[in-house]
């Protein structure tokens, strides 16, 4: 498997010189080492690929699977289907999916292969947090709003969504973190990002470029998601901060980081 | 489906491995999550602790984990304990959370009634309060399970034997054949330990196949015409 990992048309970075065997103080090193934050494969310009191909991904995901989600979440219709499809996808392992799509499309390089299997990863949770969300506001409210003459449209809008909205960020908060975590992979079909400094680092037995380019993987996962929680706090309405402190605050917990 | 064939004892050596990675941190998450969760629920700070530290270490991507852990555990690099290491963690976060709010869940009066019979504290948490958490915990379980069948694929970008050989095999070879047979070993191994936790979990809690809910509903309506 090494070998072939060499042949990629990917440069690895210049090799950190480490004074010492331990792969903790390789992987310090590695990450003070100026050399690995400067210049066009240092970690700055990985990090960028890999927010980059999360972005995209997200884009997608969220076009796909809010409306079908708040369409669901409104009307009830379908509920059965997609808590099964959602339930389905899940199980699918990403990496299978993504060598799968590399291998059947066209040019071995390109981006869309792999995006697309992301895609599939993160359509679930926003999908099901967006019908939760919708579905778990209180009828009475809904009821409320269409006798005084709210259109369907209002009420989804404007009732339906600011209510359910915690719900509906919590799914798309845990659609976010999988992403980080998995476009780590995409490194193994040639891509870039942060997985680059694992794929690269594991072929040429540089156990400090992979614990240091782990560490940024993991440091990046936990600060995004931190300035989410902070984002979700922000953005639901104070009004329904009483009544949520009440019930379990994080939704679901969600599951896979592949 | 003739590669499938030919190769079927290569396969089956995969799932082998595949299984034990997955199952393991089941067995071992639930061991660590349960005595934690009870700790959780009679001590606030370590509530506190126990329910940060689980996020924090959910939020660790598995690739991360997984060639971090062998510089802290020791392990080489190829090592299986280091996934098992890596899923158990990631279990544990999930359980110790659903667990808690299933031991939250029990009726108080219930616990007070078994201490009135003469239940030790040991004695009724083993014999009151954890079998009536068992629905919650075993849909902890199916979820983690779920996961765990996939992330377990991962390891195979270290070269870890599992399922997920048949995809960097398969792409390394120009063969989607192979990957769709990984792909939907996958699937069907996820698919078959859903229905053993779902039989297990049935074995498991025999009041709740009998009549339609007596634990839900109020004895007054349970009883049959």
């Amino acid at each position: 498997m090494s070998a072939l990992i060499l042949t990629l048309p990917f440069t690895a970075q210049p090799a950190t010189t480490y004074s010492s065997t331990d792969p903790f103080s390789q992987g310090w090193q590695w990450l003070t080492d100026p050399l690995n934050w400067h210049g066009p494969l240092s970690v700055p310009v990985r990090i960028l690929e890999h927010l980059g191909y999360s972005g995209l991904t997200l884009l997608i995901s969220v076009a796909i699977a809010v409306p079908i989600g708040l369409y669901v979440g409104h009307t009830g219709r379908g509920r059965a289907v997609v808590v099964s499809l959602a339930g389905m996808l899940r199980a699918l392992p990403t990496l299978g999916i993504m060598t799968l799509f590399a291998l059947l499309a066209s040019s071995s390089l390109s981006l869309m292969p792999a995006i697309w299997s992301l895609v599939l990863l993160a359509v679930p949770p926003i999908l099901t947090g967006t019908y939760a969300g919708i579905a778990a506001v209180d009828r009475e409210i809904v009821d409320a709003a269409r006798s005084m003459g709210m259109t369907e449209q209002q009420i989804l809008f404007g009732v339906e969504v600011p209510n359910g909205l915690a719900v509906m960020l919590g799914g798309l908060r845990s659609a976010v973190l999988q992403v980080l975590s998995t476009v780590a992979v995409v490194a193994f079909i040639s891509l870039g990002g942060l997985g680059r400094y694992i794929i690269d680092g594991l072929a040429v037995q540089d156990y400090g470029q992979v614990l240091g380019g782990a560490v940024v993987i993991a440091v990046l996962a936990i600060g995004i998601d931190g300035l989410l929680a902070v984002l979700q706090r922000l953005v639901v309405s104070p009004g329904l901060r009483a009544a949520r402190a009440a019930p379990e605050q994080d939704t679901p917990v969600l599951p896979s980081i592949s | 489906m003739q590669w499938f064939l030919a190769n079927l004892p290569q396969v089956l050596n995969l799932t082998g491995y595949h299984l034990i990675q997955a199952v393991v941190p089941l067995v071992l998450s639930v061991i660590i999550a349960v005595p934690l969760a009870q700790l959780a629920r009679v001590n606030k700070v370590a509530s506190g602790i126990i329910l940060s530290a689980g996020s924090l270490l959910f939020t660790v991507p598995s690739l991360a984990l997984f060639v971090i852990l062998p510089s802290i555990l020791g392990t080489k690099i190829l090592d299986f304990t280091n996934i098992i290491v890596a899923l158990t963690i990631y279990a544990v976060a999930l359980l110790v959370r659903s667990t808690l709010d299933a031991l939250n869940s029990v009726d108080d009066t219930l616990r007070q009634s078994a201490t009135a019979m003469g239940y030790q504290p040991l004695q009724r948490f083993l014999s009151v309060d954890l079998p009536l958490s068992l629905p919650v915990l075993f849909a902890g379980l199916r979820v983690i399970s779920v996961s765990n069948i996939s992330l377990v694929t991962v390891g195979s970008l270290l070269g870890i034997p599992s399922l997920g050989f048949l995809f960097t095999d398969g792409l390394q070879r120009n063969f989607p054949t192979e990957i769709v047979v990984g792909i939907v070993g996958t699937l069907l191994l996820a698919l078959f330990m859903d229905v053993v936790l779902i039989l297990l979990q049935r074995l498991l809690t025999p009041w709740l196949r009998t009549g339609k809910s007596i634990s839900a509903t109020p004895r007054s309506t349970a009883v049959p015409a």
